[in-house]
């Protein structure tokens, strides 16, 4: 899995049917150190995240492993809202 | 299956209910001669591996197979603890952080 910030939301109102529902999220992938990197990815939301927050996301077919996408035709899933990340080497 | 240290750990308290009570831990992947490659990612340990530990992981669906028949949406599962490597160029073991 990933870490990666919600900075926006994707609005589609013609969609595959199997999307009907979800929420699309916005997320910029973060490097170890919480700096946003040049990478992103639109993913649905089964744990009501909000922008500006940091989270955890899957890719792939893992992504279909959720009650809510299962058998869908998803390949990005956020799965967690972080609290907190505990670095070894890190001063706190 | 891919080689990594276990350089952290990720506390999330809102989550798929699937994820409740696994642990994720922060992984830097590694390659086999032993240096770091690439991004830090973040798996699900099954075999208890802790902080400092050089483990071995799946990656994509196959993150998902040993939880099966449960519906886990991970795409990374420590899957072994590493004791030894014996590389081409050098056999190394790993030094607990």
């Amino acid at each position: 899995m990933t870490l990666g910030k919600v900075i926006g939301t994707v609005w589609a109102t013609r969609k595959d049917p199997q999307l009907i529902g979800m929420k699309l999220q916005l997320v910029q992938e973060l490097d170890s150190d919480g700096k946003l990197k040049d990478r992103f990815v639109v993913a649905v939301d089964s744990v009501g995240a909000g922008v500006g927050e940091t989270v955890l996301f899957a890719q792939g077919s893992s992504a279909r492993q959720t009650d809510l996408t299962r058998d869908k035709p998803v390949d990005a899933v956020i799965t967690a809202i972080v609290d907190k990340l505990d670095v070894i080497g890190d001063a706190d | 299956m891919n080689l990594g240290k276990i350089i952290g750990t990720v506390w999330a308290t809102r989550k798929v209910e699937s994820l409740e009570r696994k642990r994720m831990l922060f992984v830097q992947p590694m390659a086999f001669c032993g240096t770091d490659v690439g991004d830090p990612i973040v798996a699900l340990d099954t075999v208890d591996s802790g902080v400092g530990d050089t483990i071995i992981y799946v990656s994509s669906t196959e993150a998902t197979v040993p939880f099966k028949p449960l519906l886990i949406p991970t795409d990374a599962t420590i899957v072994g603890v590493i004791d030894r490597v014996d590389h081409r160029d050098k056999s190394w073991t790993p030094e607990r952080a």
